[in-house]
C-alpha cells in the first residue's frame, strides 16, 4: 500500500496548475487494466481527475520524459518523482540534459511497485488487484480471489530497494525515507561465483531471448543520446535485429558500458523487458565493480559528481587484478 | 602431419608513443614474436573503444590485447589511466558473461621494452592458442 | 571511391629478405580502391619518392599506402613526398612491414602472409582517410628556463642574445647551481667561480633576461607557442629591489646556528643570509624556519641594521603569471642520499664525506678557507681513500643505488686526487674503482697524469667496509688485480655518490606533460636525433635533468636547447597537428563526459541554435574542441556515449576498417 493517496497528488497537481506554478503535469495515466499504467502528461484539472493514476503500478520512472516535456513549454513542468526516480533526475542534470529551472519536482514516497509479471505468474484472468498492506488480493475471473504476501509480488529492484530518500525535490509529500543498505549485489555475486562455463550458459540463456525491441534502451533514463549508436549506420555497430548470439551480447555489453557510471540502478530496463531478461544484473555488475575498485559511487546522488569512468586514481587496479578479486573465497 | 594447424588471430592495439615504439624496438632487435599478432596503431590506449574490441571478436579475432605507456608515462599524461578503468570494466564484464578472461589483456610496454613487447605477445598468443577458437563471442556470419 | 597507390619497399634486403615484396604488391592490387601497386628497393630514397610522385600524377591517385618501415621512421617523409605531388599529406598510411614483419619473422611464407594483411589494413584505412589541414596558432615570443645552474644560465644567455626575452626561474635564492659549489673543473683545472660568475653577471645584466630567484613554477597550461605559466615567488622578507647586498644584516643576525646548505652543512650561516659572495641576485634572504622574528615576533635586528630599509617581515608569497612560447627544463641533479650505505660509515663518521663535500673543503671560499682539514678534528689528513661508484652501476634489483653510470665521478675523483697530491705531497691517496671511464677530450690524459705524475694509487676493486677505529678509518677492500685483501688506515674517506635528477623534476614533468624515464630523467624526443627536445612540443631539455653530464656537455646541450627555442620563437605562427578531436554537433548530447577526460582543457561547451528535423529551432548545448589545444589522444572519443566525438586521422570508422581487414 502506498503511503499517500491519489487524492493528495491530484489535489497538489490541480493547485499548482491553477496558481500558474506549472502549466503541465507529468504523472501516470490509467490503462485498460489496473496494472498497465503509463506515463501521462496532463494540462488541466479535468484530465487529471479523469485519468491520473497513483498506486502500486505507477512504476515508470518519469525523469526521462522531462527531456521532451521541458522543451515543449515556456513554463514549468510538474513531475512526481519516487525516491529512486530522483537519482535519475539528478544524473540527467549532471549531464545537462534539461533545464532544472523548468521543472517543479514533487517528491512522493514509495512502498515498492508491484510487478505485473509476478502477479501474472500467480494468477490468470486478473480482474483487479487490491493492496491490503502486507498482502495483496488478486481477484480473478476463474479462480476467485487469491491472496498472497505483498513481498512476493515485488520485483528485485523493490525488494532490494537502495534508497527511500529523495535526492532532489522542490516539495515533498509524505515522510522522507533513508538510504538503504540493501542486498542488491547478492545476485551479481552469485553469478560471479559460478564457473565461467556456468556464467556463459546463464547469460547465453538469458540474452538469447532478446528480441531487440529496444525497450530497455528506450526506457532507460541514462540512454538519452540525440542519436543512439545502435541507430546510427555510421557507428559500425548499428543493428536492428538480433541475428545471432554475438549481436545479442554486443548490444547488451555496449549498452551497459555506455551507461556504466551513469546508471543509477533504477531497474527500468528489467521492468520493461518483454522477455524478462534480468538486464539490471549487467548494470549492477559495473556498479559493484566500481564500488569495489574505486570507492562507493552512486550515480545521481549529487548533481555534478564525477563518474568512475571519467575519473582515475594513480594506483587503480589493473584489469587482471580486478578479475582475480575474490577468487580465493569462492 | 597436421596440415591446417590452428593459429589464433590476435589484434593488438598499441599506443603510438610507447607500445608501438616498443614493438618497433622488438623489430629492430630482431626479437621474434608470434606472427599471429597484428598491430593497430592508435595515438593512445585511451583511444581504444570497447566497440573496437568487440568488433575484432566479431570478425574472428581470438584474442585482443591493448598496450599503452606505463602508468605515469602517458604521452597525454592521463590517457592510460582512463584506459585502465575502461578496460578493467569491459574485461570484467566479459568475464562475467563467461567469456574466457585470457582472451583480453591490458599491458604497459614502454618504448624501451622491446624484449617485454615480444615476450608479452608470445605469452598472450600462447595462452590464446591454448584456448582455441573464440566460440563464445563469435559471429557466425563473419566466419572465415 | 579512393584511387589508391600501393608502394612496397624492399628496404634493400631488410624487407625483401623475408617478405616476397612482389607478392605483397600483387595481393594488394586486388584490394578495393587500389588502382596501382609497385615495389622499389628504397622507397625513402629520392628515386623511391620520385616513383610515388610520378604514380600520383599518372594514375590520379587520391590515397597512398607505403608498405615499408615503421611510420615512426618515415611517415613524415612520405607525407612530404605526396604533398609535393599535390596530394593532401594525410592521405598516406604506412604499413609497417619491416619492424612488425620482416625483422621478426624468419620464414618467407609467414612474413609475406602477414605483410599482406598489414597492407590490407592500411588500404582499408586509406579508403576512409580524408584530407586534413593543420590549424595555425600564434607564438608568444618569450622563453622560460626552469633552473638557474650553468645549463639554465647558458640556455638563457643564448636565447637572449638572439633577441628574445627569457625568464630564469630558480628555486634557490641565487642562480649558479652546482657549478658554483665546485672548486676547480676538469680537465683544465680552471677555477669554477672564475668561469661561472662572469656568466651569472652577464645573465643578471642582460636586457633580455629576467631572473626570478627563490621561486618555483606551480602551474603550466597551454601548449607549444602558448604556455600560460604560474610562478610562485616565495616570500624572501627582503625587498629585492632595495637590498644592496651589503651583507651587514648577515653579520648582525643573532641566529648563528643555521646549517649552511651551500657548504653542505659543514659550517653555519645566519637566519638572514646571502648564499655566497658572488650570488646573483646579490640580495639577502630570511630563512623563515630559523628567523626568531618570524617565528616568535621578537628580534628585528636585521631591520634595525639595514640602512636601505629593505627588510619586510610582512612579505607574502607572490604569484607571477606569464605567457611563454617555449619552456626549457634545466632542473639539474643532486648527489643521492647515502643513508642506505652503512658499509661506508657515512652516517657514523664525520670523516667519511661525499665528493661534493670534499669540493667545498678544498674551495677557498669553503668552510675551511680551502685548507684540506678533517671535519672531525680539523687535522690535516695523511691518508685519503676515494671510493668510486657509490650508488652508481648498481644491480637493477638493488634498492639503494642507481643502475646507470653517473658519468662525472671518474673525472672529478681524478681531479680531487691530483689536486690533493699537488697541494699536499705528503698525503697518500688511494682511488678504488670498478672501471675508470675517461672518454672525453683530454680526459684520459688527465687521468694518466694523476697516476703517472702525481702518484695517485688507483686500485681496481671495491671497498667492502669502512669502520671508524679511534681517530682512523679502517678501510677494508680488495685489490682485484693483485687478488689480495687490503686494509688501509685512512684519515679521510671520500665517496663518489651517484647523481640523480633533482626532486623537483617529477612534479614539473607532470605539469609540462613531458615524459620521464624510470630514473626520473626527462626523456628526449629521440635519443639520438632529437636529444634536447622533450616529446612534448615546446618543451626543451638542458643539462643533467636529461641524464648525467659534465660541464662541457651541459654547456653544449644548453646551447643546443637554446637554438631549438630560437628556431621556435622566430616563427610567427605554428602549424598544429590536424589529427584532433572533432564533435558532430548534431549528435552531441552536451553531457560533459568528454570535457571531463580531456587532459588539455581543449573542450568547452557552447549554446548553439539548431534547426531540427521538424523544422523547429532549438538551442542546444554542444561540445566544441579547440584544435590548437587538442593533442589528439582520443580520450574523449571513448567517453562519448553517442559517438559524436571522433578523432581525425584515427576515426572510429578507420580503426574498425583496420580491424575488419586484419580479421578478414
Amino acid at each position: 500500500m502506498q503511503a499517500i493517496t491519489r487524492e493528495v497528488l491530484t489535489a497538489k497537481a490541480a493547485a499548482l496548475l491553477s496558481d500558474g506554478t506549472v502549466d503541465r503535469v507529468l504523472g501516470w495515466k490509467k490503462g485498460e487494466f489496473g496494472y498497465d499504467v503509463t506515463p501521462g502528461v496532463f494540462i488541466d484539472a479535468q484530465q487529471i481527475e479523469k485519468d491520473f493514476e497513483w498506486g502500486d503500478f505507477c512504476a515508470p520512472n518519469l525523469s526521462k520524459y522531462l527531456l521532451a516535456e521541458t522543451k515543449k513549454t515556456g513554463a514549468k513542468v510538474l513531475v512526481f518523482l519516487k525516491p529512486c526516480d530522483t537519482y535519475s533526475f539528478n544524473q540527467l542534470l549532471t549531464e545537462h540534459r534539461f533545464d532544472r529551472e523548468k521543472v517543479y519536482v514533487v517528491g512522493i514516497p514509495c512502498e515498492g511497485m508491484l510487478s505485473e509479471n509476478l502477479i501474472k505468474a500467480k494468477a490468470e484472468g486478473i480482474a483487479s488487484v487490491t493492496d491490503n498492506g502486507d498482502t495483496v488480493t488478486i481477484a480473478t475471473l476463474y479462480d476467485g480471489d487469491i491472496t498472497v504476501p505483498r513481498n512476493e509480488l515485488l520485483p528485485d529492484r523493490c525488494i532490494n530497494c537502495k534508497s527511500k530518500k529523495h535526492v532532489a525535490y522542490d516539495e515533498l509529500l509524505g515522510d522522507e525515507g533513508e538510504v538503504i543498505d540493501s542486498a542488491r549485489f547478492d545476485e551479481v555475486e552469485r553469478i560471479e561465483k559460478m564457473t565461467p562455463d556456468e556464467r556463459f550458459e546463464f547469460w547465453q540463456g538469458e540474452l538469447s531471448r532478446c528480441i531487440r525491441c529496444n525497450a530497455c534502451r528506450d526506457v532507460c533514463p541514462a540512454c538519452t543520446c540525440e542519436k543512439c549508436v545502435f541507430d546510427n549506420p555510421k557507428s559500425g555497430i548499428e543493428s536492428k535485429a538480433p541475428s545471432d548470439s554475438f549481436e545479442e551480447k554486443m548490444f547488451h555489453i555496449i549498452r551497459a558500458f555506455h551507461v556504466a557510471g551513469r546508471c543509477t540502478d533504477c531497474g527500468e530496463c528489467s521492468r520493461v523487458c518483454p522477455q524478462n531478461i534480468p538486464l539490471h544484473l549487467l548494470n549492477r555488475k559495473f556498479i559493484k565493480d566500481f564500488d569495489d575498485l574505486y570507492g562507493e559511487y552512486q550515480a545521481g546522488e549529487e548533481v555534478g559528481s564525477r563518474a568512475p569512468l571519467v575519473n582515475f586514481d594513480f594506483d587503480d587496479a589493473e584489469p587482471a587484478e580486478a578479475m582475480e578479486r575474490g577468487e580465493g573465497d569462492a | 602431419m597436421q596440415v591446417n594447424e590452428y593459429r589464433p588471430l590476435i589484434v593488438a592495439f598499441c599506443c603510438n608513443w610507447c607500445s608501438y615504439a616498443g614493438a618497433d624496438l622488438a623489430g629492430s632487435n630482431r626479437l621474434a614474436y608470434s606472427a599471429d599478432v597484428k598491430i593497430i596503431r592508435v595515438p593512445c590506449s585511451c583511444r581504444v573503444n570497447p566497440m573496437f574490441i568487440l568488433r575484432a571478436f566479431q570478425r574472428g579475432a581470438d584474442g585482443v590485447i591493448i598496450c599503452g605507456c606505463h602508468p605515469g608515462d602517458c604521452h597525454y599524461t592521463s590517457g592510460n589511466y582512463y584506459a585502465r578503468r575502461r578496460m578493467t570494466a569491459l574485461f570484467s564484464m566479459l568475464d562475467y558473461l563467461g567469456i574466457e578472461r585470457e582472451r583480453t589483456r591490458l599491458e604497459w610496454v614502454s618504448a624501451a621494452e622491446g624484449a617485454k613487447f615480444a615476450a608479452t605477445m608470445n605469452d598472450f598468443a600462447e595462452k590464446v592458442a591454448a584456448l582455441g577458437e573464440n566460440k563464445r563471442l563469435e559471429d557466425l556470419r563473419c566466419k572465415r | 571511391m579512393q584511387r589508391i597507390g600501393v608502394f612496397v619497399c624492399w628496404c634493400g634486403s631488410n624487407i625483401a629478405g623475408t617478405v616476397d615484396v612482389e607478392a605483397v604488391a600483387a595481393a594488394l592490387r586486388n584490394e578495393p580502391g587500389v588502382v596501382f601497386s609497385t615495389t622499389y628497393q628504397y622507397m625513402c630514397s629520392q628515386a623511391g619518392q620520385d616513383t610515388i610522385r610520378a604514380a600520383i600524377a599518372e594514375h590520379n591517385l587520391t590515397g597512398v599506402v607505403v608498405a615499408s618501415c615503421s611510420p615512426r621512421m618515415h611517415e613524415a617523409t612520405f607525407r612530404k613526398t605526396v604533398a609535393a605531388a599535390g596530394l593532401n599529406p594525410y592521405m598516406v598510411e604506412i604499413a609497417n612491414i619491416r619492424e612488425q614483419c620482416s625483422w621478426i619473422h624468419k620464414d618467407m611464407a609467414t612474413g609475406t602472409e602477414k605483410a599482406i594483411i598489414l597492407g590490407k589494413a592500411a588500404v582499408a584505412k586509406v579508403n576512409l582517410n580524408a584530407p586534413l589541414t593543420p590549424g595555425e596558432s600564434p607564438v608568444t615570443k618569450r622563453a622560460l628556463v626552469i633552473g638557474g645552474g650553468i645549463a639554465g644560465i647558458q640556455t638563457a644567455l643564448d636565447i637572449a642574445d638572439a633577441g628574445f626575452p627569457v625568464d630564469i626561474v630558480e628555486t634557490k635564492p641565487t642562480i649558479g647551481g652546482k657549478m658554483a659549489q665546485l672548486d676547480k673543473t676538469f680537465p683544465t683545472l680552471d677555477c669554477a667561480a672564475c668561469i661561472l660568475t662572469p656568466k651569472m653577471v652577464d645573465a643578471a645584466q642582460h636586457e633580455n633576461i629576467r631572473i626570478i630567484s627563490y621561486a618555483e613554477v606551480t602551474e603550466v597550461k597551454g601548449f607549444v607557442g602558448n604556455f600560460d605559466v604560474t610562478i610562485k615567488k616565495k616570500a624572501r622578507f627582503v625587498k629585492e629591489d632595495i637590498c644592496t647586498g651589503c651583507g651587514l644584516c648577515t653579520e648582525k643576525c643573532p641566529q648563528k646556528n643555521v646549517p649552511n646548505e651551500f657548504n653542505l652543512g659543514m659550517d653555519n650561516r645566519r637566519a638572514i643570509y646571502i648564499p655566497f659572495a658572488q650570488a646573483v641576485p646579490k640580495v639577502a634572504t630570511i630563512d623563515p624556519n630559523y628567523c626568531t622574528k618570524l617565528k616568535t615576533g621578537k628580534c628585528g635586528v636585521c631591520a634595525k641594521v639595514c640602512t636601505a630599509g629593505a627588510i619586510d617581515y610582512e612579505a607574502k608569497d607572490e604569484y607571477i603569471y606569464e605567457k611563454y612560447g617555449a619552456i626549457v627544463a634545466a632542473t639539474g641533479f643532486n648527489p643521492i642520499s647515502l643513508e642506505k650505505f652503512d658499509e661506508f660509515a657515512y652516517n657514523s663518521s664525520k670523516d667519511v664525506i661525499t665528493s661534493l663535500e670534499f669540493e667545498r673543503l678544498t674551495n677557498a671560499a669553503g668552510p675551511t678557507a680551502g685548507k684540506l682539514l678533517r671535519p672531525s678534528d680539523g687535522e690535516h689528513p695523511h691518508t685519503i681513500v676515494f671510493v668510486q661508484c657509490v650508488g652508481s652501476r648498481c644491480d637493477a634489483c638493488s634498492e639503494k643505488g642507481k643502475e646507470y653510470c653517473s658519468k662525472i665521478c671518474c673525472m672529478y675523483t681524478a681531479k680531487h686526487a691530483m689536486l690533493t697530491r699537488d697541494k699536499y705531497p705528503d698525503t697518500e691517496v688511494y682511488v678504488f674503482y670498478i672501471d675508470v671511464r675517461t672518454p672525453g677530450k683530454n680526459f684520459d690524459e688527465f687521468y694518466r697524469r694523476a697516476v703517472e705524475e702525481y702518484g695517485v694509487k688507483y686500485v681496481k676493486g671495491m671497498v667492502g667496509k669502512v669502520s671508524p677505529v679511534g681517530n682512523k678509518l679502517k678501510v677494508q677492500a680488495s685489490d682485484l688485480i693483485a687478488n689480495k685483501q687490503m686494509v688501509i688506515d685512512a684519515d679521510l674517506v671520500v665517496l663518489a655518490a651517484a647523481i640523480e635528477p633533482d626532486k623537483s623534476a617529477r612534479p614539473l614533468a607532470t605539469m609540462l606533460t613531458a615524459s620521464m624515464d624510470t630514473n626520473d630523467f626527462f626523456t628526449e624526443a629521440h635519443p639520438k636525433l632529437r636529444p634536447v627536445e622533450s616529446p612534448t612540443a615546446g618543451v626543451f631539455l638542458s643539462g643533467a635533468c636529461q641524464g648525467p653530464k659534465d660541464i662541457p656537455e651541459t654547456v653544449a646541450q644548453a646551447g643546443a636547447a637554446a637554438s631549438k627555442v630560437i628556431g621556435l620563437l622566430v616563427k610567427d605562427k605554428l602549424k598544429g597537428n590536424p589529427c584532433v578531436a572533432q564533435s558532430d554537433e548534431l549528435m552531441c548530447n552536451g553531457c560533459s563526459s568528454c570535457e571531463r577526460v580531456c587532459p588539455y582543457g581543449a573542450i568547452t561547451y557552447i549554446e548553439k541554435e539548431f534547426r531540427m528535423e521538424d523544422k523547429s529551432t532549438r538551442v542546444r548545448r554542444v561540445a566544441s574542441v579547440n584544435p590548437a589545444v587538442c593533442q589528439g589522444c582520443g580520450a574523449c572519443t571513448v567517453a562519448c556515449p553517442s559517438g559524436a566525438m571522433d578523432l581525425n586521422g584515427f576515426k572510429n570508422s578507420q580503426i574498425m576498417a583496420e580491424v575488419d581487414a586484419i580479421c578478414k
